[in-house]
């Protein structure tokens, strides 16, 4: 495949985290504004300046983006709705800077933003997609945690991967959240209370799943040149992949697409896993961030046990992962989840961390899976995000 | 017409001299009605649907909707019911005369035979043997058969059912030709389900109460109750039919006025 | 193994009725689809018209090639790749019978599945898959041992997914007729805990009345669907005991439209069969509905033994042809209904029964037993319809390759 064109004179700059909470009687609609504000605080800009806007939610319903334009007094010229939910991050970004680089628009804004209101995590399940009405709810409504349960069963029995290694991730997580502010679970977790957690669905517990929460992330997608007049510190993209549906015919889900994209990616940011001051890989379950760091070039899928005990995950360790502590640690608020590790990737790398800073970050990969429209993730993404310039 | 007699009449009326004794089984989906073999139409027994009680369909009241045969329940039998009297004239319930509803009545008390005997059979010889006792029927009387059955109703044995057929009282061929044409009776009044015998499909003619009746014009009143309130003579029978267009039949509500206490 | 199911106690009355909610019943019209062939107790799915591939979940396209989609009947065989039991679920009716197991089926026909599993399957085994009903009338794959395992009836999930008689009460509607007579002792052989068997005439003696009572778990009670208080009466006193129904009044009547058909026998027969199924169903539903996930012996079904003529006429019993057809579509009505309260509604289709009403018939005729036999099934199975015996299946085969050539057939 021919490879990618680089997204010279695009930058992304002003990582946004609206504080989560556990549940908000406020809309999406409003998580959006409050993310809108701070960009607006941190640019000087206001609602007629952008002149883009891409937008990911799963709660703005009935709204799209355009009703959400019009709630916010936005007026762009080129927009876009991200549907992919837990990948829709590094999507915005991809699109935003291809629109930027063409000049379709010069600043576009990209905002993820959901609310958890009492039981409408229930609801938003129930309406989350045809084949799961079809296929997946009615076999005994464990929601995610059941699929997801699925696949941790194949894949632990597959690659001899043990709970210990899923403890591992998770508690390096919650080692990295302690220092994140925003995190909405603040105390540690031993690798002994991860062991003897209840179960959830077999054999998935219950530091193995997210905490659903309200939140809203967002950043900023610009040209350097209008990133400078504004002051902004700025990263680069070296490169990005996306992929949607791939390995249909595995029975069970062991792999994402990345594992189809990822020689591209390192081919066309002319880097390997080993230069990656960290990594922030989508982390809805364990499985999801080991299949991720095998998929990513980072071991081989058969050596992920030893490589898991090889390595130390937290902020100071050898392979810094999810250093905001990640949905399992800060919780995940919706679409906002699949921004998450874009604001926090971005953040090391412009050295302006929510919590502690990786010393002398330069490198972030970031990586996205979204969508379980039946029994997989369908969509994922990723991206290399290279600091440009501190401001 | 003397105005005082029915002045008379209501004082008797409302001091009791005159008491009124109701001859009408309830009308309710349990009564029995005419068992006939399953091949050929069927009576349709009484049936009930609410229409409103104060609710939803209807907030300030109560009403049914009913459904029944002509012959169901306590019922009067006109001439058109039978065969024999398809071609007299005035044989529909509209058609008769409303002079004819109110009658006198000689109850001929049976229940001691019949209690013995469910077959008994009234004949012309036990008749004029029971006039011999009682006295002759005048005219125009309804001839009422006291057997007790009555007492009977909610019970098996008030249809009698057997496997060979229906076991009740009731007249043969010759009882009934004498009361229709010696004694020139209104109708045949009784309790059971029919004015002929259980087995009378059996006898030469077949079922002639109603054959000679209703050939003659005469009525027939059935499924009555409290026979055995009602003096052998003096008591006056109303039996209204409901004004069915051409009905051979009808449900109705039977009374009787007997003599009372004197005060 | 699975355990033996053990005889439910009595309420203790102390303790309130856990409600009847049904699993999430949103769905496609392609699943929908697939539930009016679980319904059939057929294992079907999609398959392209043009590549044959077999497709799950339900699709409106084929994904191989974007031809079109037909039902076809599938293998059942399939091999568990992975397995989860689920603890916590934010779903009314999961979260009353945790845990729940599901697993991720390889299906021989194909596609992967998610499914239910039967307490005896395990992660790696091979099993035979059905297509049940769910207690909200959707379709539900449910992996079953491949090969019988002791008391595998009785598994916990399973039972949801059927109206098993074993220790439940049932009402059968006509006690007095030769089919509700079979129906009874079939049911009891079954395992039914009680057979209340409807009397419409108690006055009456009928045939078959001392075997009847000499039935050790039967009992006669007085009911007769033409009178709406009889029919309330007996739901008062049996309303919150009965948990099948099973209803076999019929009054079959000979006789055309227009040559040989009475009004009166029309009348007399949408009063029993058509009004009589709406009184049951207004009398017994709704008390049944309260107690549709109630353990053990939950209220789980309404049957109706119905013609099958009713989906075509029939030539010689118009009258009887066209309560059969109203009867068929109350029960419709009627299912849609008691879905949202988690009761099956039923439908047995019988061909012309071998009774006194059909002598004139020429056989094949459908004997008692058999229609005995397919309402058992259809209990076991949790299925909607179910054709008892080869005339009934012969007619509904014709009417659904070709319903206006099968209805001319029948009429003619």
């Amino acid at each position: 495949m021919a490879r990618q064109r680089s997204y010279d004179g695009a930058v992304v700059c002003a990582p946004v985290t609206v504080p989560y909470v556990r549940f908000s009687p406020e809309s999406a609609h409003w998580w959006t504004g409050a993310a809108l504000q701070e960009l607006a605080r941190l640019t000087g800009l206001g609602p007629q300046d952008f002149d883009g806007f891409c937008f990911a939610s799963f709660s703005a319903v009935p709204d799209s983006v355009v009703g959400i334009v019009q709630h916010l007094g936005l007026s762009p010229r080129w927009m876009d709705h991200i549907p992919t939910g837990g990948a829709s991050g590094v999507m915005a970004l991809r699109r935003a800077a291809r629109a930027v680089q063409a000049r379709d628009a010069e600043i576009v804004a990209c905002v993820a933003a959901d609310t958890n209101q009492i039981d409408s995590f229930r609801k938003t399940l129930a309406d989350f997609s045809r084949f799961s009405q079809d296929a997946t709810y009615p076999y005994g409504f464990g929601g995610p945690n059941a699929t997801f349960a699925l696949i941790t069963d194949h894949f632990m029995r597959q690659y001899s991967v043990g709970r210990e290694c899923f403890a591992k991730i998770c508690v390096a997580q919650r080692d990295n959240a302690l220092s994140n502010p925003y995190a909405l679970m603040k105390t540690p977790l031993t690798h002994e209370q991860y062991m003897n957690a209840r179960p959830i669905s077999d054999p998935v517990h219950l530091f193995d799943c997210v905490m659903p929460c309200a939140g809203a992330e967002a950043f900023i997608v610009t040209t350097s040149k209008l990133a400078e007049a504004l002051g902004l510190s700025a990263a680069r993209l070296r490169a990005t992949i996306e992929r949607h549906n791939a390995f249909a015919a595995d029975p069970v889900q062991t792999r994402g697409g990345w594992a189809r994209d990822i020689d591209d990616l390192w081919r066309a940011a002319e880097c390997k896993p080993t230069d990656m001051d960290m990594v922030q890989v989508y982390d809805d379950y364990p499985v999801i961030v080991a299949m991720q760091m095998a998929d990513m070039g980072f071991c081989k899928k058969s050596d992920l046990a030893e490589f898991i005990a090889a390595n130390e995950f937290t902020i100071a360790g050898s392979l810094p992962l999810n250093t905001n502590g990640g949905q399992l640690s800060a919780g995940q608020a919706g679409a906002a989840g699949g921004f998450q590790n874009v604001t926090e990737g971005l953040r090391q790398v412009l050295h302006c961390p929510l919590g502690e800073q990786v010393p002398d970050a330069r490198h972030a990969l970031v990586s996205g899976f979204g969508l379980v429209n039946y029994d997989r993730g369908v969509c994922t993404s990723a991206a290399v995000l290279e600091q440009e310039v501190l401001r | 017409m003397n105005q005082s007699l029915l002045s008379d009449l209501a004082e008797a009326l409302s001091s009791g001299q005159v008491r009124c004794v109701d001859l009408t089984n309830t009308l309710s989906p349990d009564f029995p009605v005419m068992v006939l073999p399953p091949e050929l139409g069927q009576c349709a027994p009484f049936r009930m649907e609410t229409v409103s009680r104060y609710d939803e369909n209807g907030p300030a009241w109560y009403w049914n909707n009913i459904s029944l045969n002509e012959h169901t329940g306590t019922h009067f039998d006109a001439p058109a019911h039978w065969v024999t009297g398809k071609d007299l004239p005035s044989n529909t319930v509209d058609a008769i005369s409303a002079q004819e509803f109110m009658a006198p009545a000689a109850v001929i008390d049976i229940s001691t035979e019949a209690a013995t005997d469910h077959n008994f059979v009234v004949t012309r010889e036990f008749l004029e043997n029971w006039e011999r006792d009682n006295g002759t029927v005048p005219p125009r009387h309804w001839i009422a058969l006291r057997t007790d059955w009555h007492k009977r109703v909610g019970t098996p044995e008030y249809l009698n059912l057997k496997e060979d057929g229906a076991h009740s009282p009731g007249p043969d061929a010759g009882a009934v030709e004498f009361m229709v044409h010696e004694r020139d009776c209104v109708g045949l009044a009784v309790e059971t389900v029919g004015t002929d015998a259980g087995q009378a499909i059996h006898f030469n003619p077949p079922l002639p109460a109603h054959s000679i009746l209703h050939g003659n014009g005469r009525f027939g009143l059935q499924c009555l109750t409290n026979l055995d309130k009602l003096p052998t003579f003096g008591a006056i029978i109303v039996a209204c039919p409901l004004k069915i267009e051409g009905g051979s039949g009808s449900p109705l509500r039977v009374i009787a006025m007997i003599q009372g206490e004197a005060t | 193994m699975t355990d033996s199911l053990t005889p439910p106690r009595r309420k203790d009355p102390l303790k309130m009725t856990r409600a009847g909610h049904v699993p999430p019943t949103l769905r496609s019209r392609a699943a929908k689809a697939m539930a009016v062939r679980a319904g059939q107790g057929r294992f079907v799915l999609q398959a392209c018209d043009s590549c044959a591939a077999a497709v799950y979940p339900p699709r409106d396209r084929c994904p191989t090639c974007w031809g079109p989609l037909s039902w076809r009947d599938q293998p059942q065989g399939a091999e568990i790749e992975a397995e989860t039991m689920i603890r916590t679920t934010t779903d009314l009716f999961f979260r009353k019978h945790l845990p729940w197991r599901i697993g991720a089926a390889r299906l021989d026909a194909g596609p992967m599945a998610i499914v239910h599993l039967h307490g005896d399957v395990r992660q790696g085994d091979r099993v035979c898959m059905e297509l049940k009903l769910d207690r909200g009338g959707n379709p539900a794959l449910f992996a079953m041992p491949e090969v019988e395992t002791p008391n595998m009836q009785d598994d916990p999930q399973l039972r949801v997914f059927t109206a098993d008689p074993k220790y439940r009460r049932i009402l059968v509607t006509d006690g007095r007729g030769p089919v509700g007579q079979a129906v009874a002792q079939a049911l009891i052989k079954a395992g039914a805990q009680t057979v209340f068997l409807g009397n419409a005439d108690p006055l009456m003696r009928f045939p078959g009345q001392e075997q009847v009572a000499a039935l050790e778990d039967a009992e006669l009670v007085p009911l007769n669907l033409t009178d709406t208080r009889s029919t309330r009466e007996l739901a008062t006193q049996l309303g919150g005991r009965v948990d099948i129904v099973v209803n076999t009044v019929g009054l079959t009547r000979v006789g055309g439209v227009v040559f040989g058909g009475k009004l009166t026998d029309l009348q007399a027969g949408f009063d029993t069969e058509v009004t009589g199924l709406m009184r049951l169903a207004q009398a017994f539903g709704p008390a049944m509905s309260g107690r549709s996930d109630d353990g053990v012996n939950a209220a789980s079904a309404i049957v109706d033994v119905t013609s099958v003529y009713g989906l075509t006429g029939k030539a010689g019993f118009a009258g009887a042809a066209a309560s059969a057809a109203a009867r068929l579509s109350l029960i419709a009505g009627l299912r849609g209904e008691m879905q949202r309260s988690g009761i099956r509604v039923m439908s047995v289709l019988t061909g012309p029964v071998d009774d006194d009403r059909h002598q004139h018939v020429p056989p094949p005729k459908t004997p008692p037993v058999q229609i005995a036999k397919a309402v058992v099934e259809a209990l076991i199975k949790g299925q909607e319809t179910t054709c008892a015996g080869d005339m009934a299946k012969d007619v509904m085969d014709r009417w659904q390759s070709d319903p206006l050539l099968a209805i001319r057939e029948e009429n003619q």
